[in-house]
C-alpha cells in the first residue's frame, strides 16, 4: 500500500468518524483510535495524535452549526471546561508514566460503563424544578426540540463537575475527547436533555483536546501525513452528522450512542487482552 | 430558524451564538485550506512511497514547535504547511474562548468573566509547551 492509497482509505474511515462523532457528541477520536490501530496497524501514539486532531475538527465544525441553532448551552459548556481542562492537563502527564496497553484497558472499561448506563436510560429526561446553583450560574435555558422550543432546568452541578474532571483526565490519557463521559455527566447527572448534552459535549471537546494537543505536538505524536486524511475526512462527515442530529428523535440518538460505545469498548478490551498494544 | 423565538436568558444570546459559530467556521476553513494545499504537495512528493506508522519514531524537531513549523511552512515544505494548518485548527477553540471572554466583559458579567479567564489561563499554561 502506498501513501496515496493509505491517505484515501484513512480519509474514508475518517468521514465515518466525523459523522458518528458529530452525531453522538463523542468526537471523532472514538472511531479514529481503533480504526488506525486495529485496521491500519498504526502505533497507538500516532493514533492518539491523529485522534486529537479529529476531535478538534469534529468539535469546531459541528459546534458552529449547533451553537447557531441554539442547541449547545454555552454557559454550561464554559463552566464545565474548567474541570475538563484541569483533568486534561493532569492526564497528559499521566500518559508518560503508563503503558499503552494499560491505557487501552482504561479506555475499554470507561466505554463499557458508559454504554451500559446510556442503554438503561433511553427516555428523555422529564421537566424538573429549578436548582439554586443553576440559577446562580444562570444556566437554565431552552433548545429547539422536534416539537418546538423546550425549556429545561440544570441539576446537580457539583456532581457533573466531578465527572468532568475524570472525563478530562481520560481525554488527556487517551487522546480522545472523552465525550462519552461528558454526555453521561450532563444527561444523567445534571439532567440536561440528551440533544443539549451531546451538542454541548461536542462544543466542549474541542477545548479539552486543544488543552492536551500542545503537549502531544511537543512529544512528536502529531504527524502531518496522518493528520491530512483524518482532518479532511472528519470535516466531511461532521457536516452530515450535524444535519442528521437536528432531525432525529432522542431515543434513536440514544440507541446509536450506546451501541457505538459498546462496540468500541469490546474491541479495545479484546485487543488489550490479546496484547496487541 | 427564527432566532427571535429562542427565548434565552440574555437578549443578545442569539447574536453571541451567531458570532461564536462564525469564528469556529472561519478557523476550520483556514485550517482546511492550508492542510489541503500542503496535502497536494505532500502526496505529489511522497504519494508512491509507503506510509510508515507501525513503529513510533516521533516527529522531527522542526515539526514540534511553532517556530520550527513556521520556518518549515514558509520554505514551502509540504509537511510544514500541513502542520501549520493543524496549529490553526488547535488555535480555533482557543480563539472561541478568547472571544467569549470579550463578550462577557462587554456584558459586565463578572461571574462568567472569571470562569472564562480560568479556562483561558489553563489553556495558555498547557500550550506553553509548543511555544
Amino acid at each position: 500500500m502506498n501513501t496515496i492509497e493509505f491517505t484515501l482509505l484513512v480519509g474514508s474511515g475518517s468521514i465515518l468518524a466525523g459523522f458518528v462523532g458529530a452525531l453522538t457528541g463523542l468526537g471523532g477520536g472514538i472511531v479514529i483510535v481503533p480504526l488506525l490501530t486495529l485496521v491500519f496497524g498504526v502505533d497507538i501514539r500516532y493514533a492518539i495524535g491523529a485522534s486529537l486532531v479529529s476531535v478538534i475538527a469534529t468539535s469546531s465544525s459541528a459546534a458552529s452549526a449547533y451553537v447557531k441553532e441554539g442547541f449547545s448551552n454555552l454557559r454550561v459548556g464554559m463552566f464545565l471546561e474548567i474541570a475538563t481542562t484541569i483533568g486534561a492537563l493532569s492526564g497528559a502527564f499521566l500518559a508518560m508514566l503508563l503503558a499503552p496497553r494499560f491505557i487501552a484497558v482504561i479506555f475499554g472499561l470507561a466505554l463499557l460503563q458508559s454504554a451500559y448506563s446510556s442503554w438503561q436510560n433511553l427516555k428523555e429526561t422529564p421537566e424538573l424544578k429549578s436548582d439554586r446553583l443553576a440559577q446562580l450560574l444562570n444556566m437554565d435555558s431552552s433548545f429547539p426540540s422536534l416539537t418546538g422550543i423546550r425549556h429545561y432546568h440544570v441539576q446537580n452541578i457539583p456532581g457533573g463537575f466531578l465527572v468532568m474532571l475524570i472525563a478530562g483526565a481520560l481525554s488527556g490519557l487517551l487522546g480522545i475527547g472523552s465525550g462519552a463521559l461528558k454526555v453521561i455527566a450532563m444527561d444523567r447527572i445534571m439532567k440536561i436533555p440528551f440533544k443539549v448534552s451531546t451538542t454541548t459535549s461536542n462544543f466542549m471537546i474541542g477545548v479539552t483536546a486543544a488543552a492536551s494537543a500542545g503537549v502531544y505536538l511537543h512529544r512528536g505524536y502529531i504527524d502531518p501525513g496522518l493528520s491530512l486524511p483524518v482532518m479532511l475526512g472528519v470535516l466531511l462527515g461532521a457536516g452530515t452528522g450535524t444535519h442528521f442530529l437536528m432531525r432525529s428523535k432522542t431515543t434513536s440518538l440514544k440507541i446509536i450512542f450506546s451501541l457505538v460505545i459498546f462496540t468500541i469498548a469490546v474491541e479495545m478490551l479484546f485487543n488489550a487482552i490479546k496484547g496487541k498494544f | 430558524m427564527d432566532t427571535a423565538q429562542k427565548d434565552k436568558s440574555t437578549p443578545n444570546t442569539a447574536l453571541i451564538e451567531a458570532w461564536i459559530g462564525n469564528i469556529l467556521k472561519v478557523g476550520v476553513a483556514i485550517s482546511a485550506g492550508l492542510i489541503s494545499l500542503g496535502g497536494i504537495l505532500y502526496l505529489n512528493k511522497y504519494g508512491l512511497t509507503g506510509p510508515g506508522y507501525a513503529t513510533f519514531k516521533g516527529e522531527p524537531e522542526q515539526l514540534k514547535d511553532i517556530h520550527g513549523i513556521l520556518t518549515s511552512a514558509l520554505s514551502f515544505h509540504s509537511r510544514g504547511i500541513i502542520q501549520l494548518g493543524l496549529l490553526c485548527l488547535i488555535a480555533t477553540p482557543i480563539m472561541r474562548v478568547l472571544f467569549s471572554l470579550g463578550i462577557y466583559i462587554k456584558q459586565k458579567d463578572a461571574l462568567y468573566c472569571l470562569i472564562t479567564s480560568i479556562v483561558l489561563g489553563l489553556l495558555t499554561y498547557s500550550l506553553m509547551y509548543i511555544k
